[in-house]
């Protein structure tokens, strides 16, 4: 190789280009080709493989704000997806590093490696500092991810692409992301040097609905002495109260609310008003509000991070949270009947309702972390609280 | 909850000099919690005894007290003012303990004094080990395993010690290698600097260990720990309000495994090879432990060990209050911590508070989330104390920190290698010893297996010599991921040696994304550091700017606190967030990384030049990287750029200022030799520098220039002269005659200076000492000839002779000018003899001894040189007054170490009107007016020697203090009294004075000694000390000088028999003789004055501390 070759610079090998047309040039990793997606950002520091395995991501191209991902590696146990069998639900990551050999014990495999196994695109190299502060300026735009190792990409066809990308307002996506099969669930939560545990003995009989459900939301609740049973997204009334739970659990999820609420609203007012303790997380939150006469709102640039600080009014007390939404239910809609629990205090929106006087609530976050801080394990036994009171009822 | 109304006046106490452990991060601190509280409307009474520090200026508090920090002072302070409540979190250990013993005397519930912040039992469940490790298991933390092992004290009929059975002790030591296992840890107890302990790896070593470790400690006591040795270190900083809400302000992850004190480790913020999972269990345990301990409101620290084999975690250690990796996880994150808790202890909540780098966009209930990597490496001074030993051990050795930011780890590490300041541009070659010698391979994994300064040179260099990463790990225990992000480094470093720079900019700009700053690329290149930059101009390739924001950009930041990286183009060109204002601005350069010689002193400097050029109108910038100053505060100036201070890296930061607004000037003369070093670089580039120009800064360091200028003047100089060469250097020694004080040229805080006294002083000077200051690349040009290489330095860097003025009175004096008009700010006069470093003598304000026209001739004598030296702002002067004549020694025209106690002594803000006259306004305009004191103010310094075992406490011109106090009274005796108080010597009240004086000081001590035998005190003297006393009437016993046999001198203050001691000597055998007894008295703390002039104020402060005169004073009550 010559003195000049040696510095000579191959073209992009990976673009993001978004719907208005400009691009941004980086590194490719991963699987190759290229995905349509809204690009948004997240601020959480630890837990990328978490967040690059949440089914509430489908749609989504994210990039990760802190510049080095891929440190630890990947593992089995890091994994938040249920249904292995779906598509994975993100569409790609912006990296702003290249990706480093895994340095921690629990590593099995390099990101790299693992994000080409799951046909998931990346992009290195770009800087993810101005790309957030253009999503905080300008909103969460559409884009595609691409990637071709030669440096050949038709960029009239990824514009066009990106920009006839309909957006997540209106898409439902939980039906790509949920179970397609009715399934029970006795895994309980991690513990260092052990594992993962299964429980035998459960307290209640919990139904969730998987709109895109993690795994973790799932542990918690048989931590808190549930035994579970996990419904498909499009479960009617009649199939939900077919088990006679002691409570039903609304999963988090991908998407519009408005759009998954069409069919999954009614279930959930059914479930409602025959008084079963209900508990909803992220989009099981937002259309537990439609159910309830709610509306809900797509947001400038949403909330993604394990940093966000929540008021919970009933307490008075401050948690920091998981947070992952693009949509929030607006406040001002909330009918009579419904009371604001808990709020961001970043920016004021939304992050908790109850049923006045009734065992339904539901909160915009994560309580369930994994990941980010594990401050809100509390609601879970609020949920059980409930159900105990009805039961004993 | 809103702020408490049941209170109304806090006292708040500070952590006293700058001691190794304990350095400016808690003015930083206690700055912050003095202006936070104010903003409430408290009244804020403050003791420090520290004049250097921004927190101690009287208007940051409505009573200072600059008074010793024991219980006993702090009391009367309190009888005093009456505080309602008492913050003792923000002034380190000292304050901690001081609040713990004022508790334990009554005197906070005598006089109804509340702690806020943390409580007394609180405290002690943290410090105490014991009732930690229970804390700790009733939250189901592991500790590591540790075990005591104590001998039982053998007594006398009478009951007293006698004796320890150490049998007893080993027995039990035994026992415990049992539950502990091996390898372990062995730590005598009451030992300083680990004597007689170490790791032991198996059971021998264990037994032979025990034994030694139980005959060092002097109650027969060791400790037995788990060995951590290779696990990772991790640091949570937490914050916890009266609401309970708990949030984690930074993770931090120490380069350095477990095994070095995490002060002395590369530390980097956030933690980098965590999963969430771990993260999570870990964040857990730190709000777990805040909880249990107690801690209701503001900042602690939680130290763990994480094995990395299985992730196994443990807690080590947790802080009650803010501490030095705060004030880091403050300066890395942005979020103001001692301010915070400051708030927090008086009754806020986290949520009712606002995050001020967001402009409240945010409260402050919220975890920082940062998008970059935080990178800091610990400064030592192991050259300031020959005989010592530069491993790192757990004991902290470090003086100082410099901190980088990069969006990367190799860009960070690369800056703060090269923001360190000791000569490094990045990871640059290293010597490693022996090789070639037969075994390399052990050769070098012994330079990379023991901690040392230098280790992380020596591992990058393991990697260009071929050693494999995996070897690297399993002999430094440095985590895969730090040496993989390294041996990228090297790899890279490779490629430039093998192929040059890259000619187009999308790869140098990537190169630079690494970190390498154009001096190392130039060295790499054989190129100079000049035509790497001018590629970079060519190519357009310069760094942008990012704005540290708390919030990883989620939200508009206002404050423009920034670093630079060298980011990839964003649709077009690079995002650069400086976004500078078209005013008229001023840009401030500090003083980087403290070191003994460059402290606290030119960071108050640097601090008040922003306030003042603000308050003149002037949009203040200013650039430091060392993370405990308040100047790199983000509200101290207008703009804060977070930069090492290097040619390229300052340059870069004006000419991003430059494209908007006009830039009046630089200022380079308050922020000590750094920035100094940085002038005729600012000045070939066309950049406006304030004040005294550079050209005259540059006379007055040129010994011929300065010559000339004097014998202009028609001032003195001691006899002196410049030698070239070894051999120039014995003709000048031979002409000019011993004793002799001999110094490299262009040298901080006396590096390399010292007094020759005989022939034998002088070669190992000249082939003992000057080889240690060969560097490394001149060594490697010159192989087998040593005097060569030292030649080849002289030639441009000189060594200066002057004739040593034996027992002649030191002067410094501090003085303003405009260039056309002089104001003398102070005279200090020294109370040791010239010859021992200016930093490291106790000085009087005003001159105690000195005759009114003598002063005048020294205000004549500043005023003809600043004139002449055209000095605009700060100039101090060194003199030395023998036989009624005056020699001037040195002349620094700009700020010096002793501006702040200037400042605070004459109560004018000397160093803000120094800068208003550098930005322009003129002297008159102050309408400055000298005032005679009606008080006097005496500095002290302090010393590490304690850290560092074997080395000799004598003072002389190589400065060894790393910091200073100021005793304030209405009288010398006491003012002094205070001074030695507050640096921590033990002024005794009663006892025994030892006196060993040379010939010429008998006659100066004889007064002395009258006046403390006459306030009870028995006297001790030599042979010759003793006849001579004896004679002029005072009762004095005779005991053995070391050399003439036992019992002697040393096992007399070895047992404890001896109360004070006075001894000056004469000549290199003497010198040398008073060693051992030098030794002694620092592990006994037994005070010891070598100069006639120490001893003679010394006796008065005692006599007069002893007669109960000792008075506490607000600053603010000596000016009505």
């Amino acid at each position: 190789m010559t003195t000049a070759d040696a510095w000579s610079t191959k073209p992009a090998t990976a673009l993001l280009v978004l719907a208005d047309g400009s691009v941004i040039e980086g590194e490719g990793l991963g699987a190759t080709g290229e995905a349509v997606g809204e690009i948004c950002f997240n601020t959480a520091m630890t837990g990328y493989q978490e967040i690059l395995t949440d089914p509430s991501y489908a749609g989504q191209i994210i990039t990760f704000t802190f510049p080095h991902i891929g440190n630890v590696g990947t593992n089995d146990e890091d994994i938040e997806t249920v249904n292995m069998a779906a598509e994975s639900g993100i569409r790609g990551c912006v990296l702003n590093a290249s990706i480093t050999d895994p340095s921690n014990y629990r590593a099995s495999r390099h990101l790299d490696q693992w994000l080409k196994a799951r046909g998931l695109i990346g992009i290195s190299g770009v800087d993810t500092r101005a790309l957030t502060a253009l999503i905080r300026e300008k909103g969460v735009p559409n884009g595609v991810i691409a990637y071709h190792p030669d440096g050949q990409f038709n960029l009239d066809a990824l514009k066009k692409m990106a920009a006839e990308w309909p957006g997540l307002e209106g898409m439902d996506l939980a039906k790509d992301v949920t179970t397609t099969q009715t399934h029970p669930w006795d895994e309980t939560s991690w513990e260092w040097d052990k594992g993962y545990g299964h429980t035998k003995e459960a307290e209640f009989n919990v139904v969730a609905l998987d709109f895109g459900i993690k795994r973790n939301i799932l542990r918690l609740l048989t931590d808190a002495g549930c035994k579970v049973t996990v419904l498909p997204a499009n479960a009617t009334a009649e199939d939900v109260l077919a088990y006679n739970p002691d409570g039903v659990f609304l999963s988090n999820g991908p998407g519009d609310p408005a759009a998954t609420g069409e069919y999954a609203a009614s279930t959930i007012k059914a479930v409602v008003e025959k008084g079963i303790p209900t508990f909803g997380i992220c989009l099981g939150h937002q259309m537990l509000a439609l159910a309830l006469g709610g509306k809900t709102m797509k947001m400038h640039q949403g909330h993604h991070g394990a940093n966000h600080p929540v008021h919970d009014h009933t307490t008075g007390k401050v948690e920091i949270t998981s947070m992952n939404h693009g949509f929030a239910v607006d406040t001002a809609s909330l009918p009579e009947t419904v009371e604001e629990t808990h709020v961001s205090l970043f920016d004021g929106s939304n992050c908790g309702i109850r049923l006045k006087g009734k065992p339904v609530f539901s909160v915009q976050y994560h309580p369930e972390a994994s990941p980010g801080p594990r401050d809100s394990h509390y609601l879970f036994k609020r949920f059980t609280d409930f159900m105990r009171d009805a039961k004993s009822a | 909850m809103p702020k408490r109304t049941d209170i109304s006046s806090i006292l708040i106490i500070g952590a006293g000099p700058i001691v190794i452990g304990q350095a400016c991060e808690f003015d930083y601190s206690g700055t912050q919690a003095c202006k936070a509280l104010r903003e409430e409307g408290y009244r804020i009474i403050l003791v420090n005894s520290n004049p250097a520090t921004i927190m101690t200026d009287p208007e940051l508090a409505d009573a200072t007290y600059i008074e010793p920090i024991t219980p006993e002072i702090v009391a009367k302070i309190i009888e005093k003012e009456r505080p309602d409540a008492l913050l003792p979190t923000m002034g380190g250990q000292t304050a901690l303990n001081c609040a713990l013993a004022l508790e334990e005397m009554g005197v906070l519930e005598e006089f109804g004094v509340e702690m806020i912040g943390a409580k007394a039992d609180v405290i002690e469940k943290a410090e105490d080990r014991e009732k930690f490790r229970a804390a700790m298991d009733v939250i189901g933390l592991e500790n590591p395993r540790a075990a005591i092992a104590s001998s039982p004290a053998i007594r006398n009929e009478a009951g007293k010690i006698i004796g320890y059975d150490r049998n007893v002790g080993f027995m039990e030591a035994m026992r415990a290698l049992d539950d502990i296992g091996l390898p372990a840890i062995i730590r005598p107890a009451f030992t300083m600097g680990g004597t007689g302990g170490g790791v032991a790896y198996n059971r021998e070593e264990f037994e032979t260990i025990a034994r030694s470790g139980l005959d060092a400690s002097p109650n027969g006591q060791i400790l037995i720990d788990e060995s951590l040795l290779g696990w990772k270190e991790y640091e949570m900083e937490v914050v916890r309000d009266k609401a309970d809400n708990c949030i984690i302000i930074c993770s931090i992850e120490n380069f350095d495994p477990m095994g070095v004190h995490t002060g002395d480790s590369i530390t980097v913020a956030p933690a980098l090879t965590l999963t969430d999972k771990e993260y999570q269990i870990m964040r857990d345990a730190s709000i777990a432990v805040l909880r249990e301990i107690g801690v209701e409101t503001g900042g602690s620290n939680v130290q763990f060990a994480v094995n990395p084999e299985n992730g196994r975690l443990v807690v080590i250690e947790m802080n009650p209050r803010v501490s030095r990796s705060s004030a880091l996880a403050s300066k890395a994150t942005g979020f103001p911590i001692a301010k915070i808790a400051a708030k927090l202890a008086c009754g806020y909540t986290l949520d009712e508070l606002e995050n001020d780098i967001t402009g409240g966009a945010t409260p402050a209930s919220f975890e920082p989330s940062i998008d970059y990597v935080v990178t800091k490496i610990p400064r030592f001074a192991f050259e300031k104390f020959p005989g010592s030993e530069p491993t790192l051990t757990t004991a902290m050795k470090s003086v100082g920190e410099v901190m980088a930011i990069g969006r990367t780890f190799q860009e960070s590490l690369q800056k703060a290698l090269r923001g360190l300041e000791t000569g490094m541009n990045g990871l640059d070659e290293a010597e490693i010893l022996g090789l070639g010698q037969g075994d390399d391979t052990n050769a070098i994994r012994a330079a990379i297996s023991v901690p040392t300064p230098t280790r992380i040179l020596n591992v990058a260099q393991a990697m260009r010599l071929g050693m494999s990463l995996e070897d690297i790990h399993a002999a430094s225990g440095i985590n895969p991921w730090f040496l993989e992000q390294m041996h990228a480094i090297v790899k890279m470093e490779d490629k430039v040696r093998e192929h040059g720079l890259p000619q187009n900019a999308k790869a140098l700009r990537q190169l630079k994304s690494m970190g390498f700053s154009d001096a190392r690329l130039a060295s790499l290149t054989d190129k100079d550091a000049a035509d790497v930059a001018k590629l970079r101009d060519e190519l357009d390739v310069h760094p942008v700017y990012k704005r540290i924001d708390t919030c990883a950009a989620e939200f508009a930041s206002p404050t423009a606190y920034m670093y630079s990286t060298y980011e990839a183009p964003f649709m077009g060109a690079p995002a650069c967030e400086s976004n500078p204002t078209d005013k008229k601005k001023v840009v401030i350069l500090g003083g980087g990384p403290n070191r003994i010689g460059q402290g606290i002193e030119f960071d108050y400097c640097c601090c008040h030049a922003a306030f003042a050029l603000e308050e003149a109108g002037y949009e203040t910038i200013m650039v430091n990287c060392n993370p405990e100053t308040v100047s790199t505060d983000y509200d101290t100036s207008d703009r804060l750029y977070f930069e090492p201070l290097t040619v390229e890296d300052v340059l870069e930061i004006i000419r991003t200022e430059q494209k908007n607004g006009t830039l009046h000037g630089v200022i380079v003369q308050f922020g000590g030799q750094t920035p100094l070093k940085l002038a005729q670089a600012l000045v070939r580039a066309n950049v406006p520098i304030l004040g005294t120009s550079p050209d005259m800064i540059d006379l007055a360091e040129d010994r011929d220039r300065f010559q000339k200028l004097l014998i202009k003047l028609g001032l003195k100089q001691p006899e002196n002269g410049i030698a070239y060469s070894v051999e120039q250097g014995r003709l000048i020694a031979g002409k000019l005659g011993l004793p002799l004080v001999v110094r490299p040229s262009y040298v901080l805080g006396g590096r390399a200076m010292q007094i020759i006294r005989d022939e034998e002083a002088l070669n190992s000077y000249l082939l003992g000492t000057l080889p240690e200051l060969v560097p490394a690349e001149v060594r490697a040009k010159y192989p087998n000839d040593k005097t060569g290489q030292i030649n080849t330095v002289l030639g441009t860097n000189p060594l200066l002779f002057d004739r040593y003025l034996e027992g002649a009175i030191e002067v410094d004096v501090d003085a303003l000018c405009d260039g056309k008009d002089v104001f003398v700010c102070g005279i200090m006069e020294h109370i040791e003899e010239a010859g021992i470093h200016s930093g490291d003598s106790a000085c009087s304000l005003p001159p105690f001894s000195l005759s009114a026209e003598m002063i005048d001739e020294l205000k004549r004598q500043t005023t003809a040189m600043a004139l002449a030296l055209e000095v605009g702002g700060l100039m101090n002067v060194q003199y030395a007054i023998k036989g009624g004549e005056i020699y001037v020694l040195e002349v620094n025209p700009r700020a010096s170490r002793t501006v702040p106690f200037v400042a605070k002594t004459i109560g004018e803000p000397v160093a803000k009107i120094a800068s208003r006259i550098m930005a322009g306004e003129s002297l008159a305009s102050f309408g400055l007016t000298e005032k005679k004191l009606t008080h006097v103010a005496v500095k002290e310094a302090v010393f590490p020697f304690a850290r560092f075992p074997g080395v000799d406490t004598i003072l002389g011109p190589e400065m060894r203090s790393t910091g200073e106090v100021m005793g304030l009274d209405k009288a010398f005796p006491i003012a002094f009294a205070k001074s030695q108080i507050a640096s921590n010597t033990a002024v005794p009240e009663s006892g025994t004075v030892f006196v060993s004086m040379r010939d010429q000081d008998k006659a100066g001590v004889v007064d002395a000694c009258r006046r403390l035998s006459e306030a009870g005190f028995k006297i001790i003297a030599t042979s010759g000390t003793q006849k001579y006393l004896e004679e002029q009437g005072i009762a004095c016993d005779k005991v053995n000088k070391v050399l003439e046999g036992r019992p002697h001198i040393v096992d007399a203050i070895k047992n404890g028999e001896v109360q004070l001691v006075f001894n000056t000597t004469e000549g290199a055998q003497a010198l040398s003789d008073s060693r051992s007894m030098r030794r002694a008295a620092l592990l006994q703390k037994v005070p010891y004055y070598t100069t006639l002039a120490g001893s003679v104020a010394a006796a008065k402060g005692i006599v007069a501390y002893k007669a109960g005169n000792l008075e506490v004073r607000p600053l603010q009550s000596y000016f009505g």
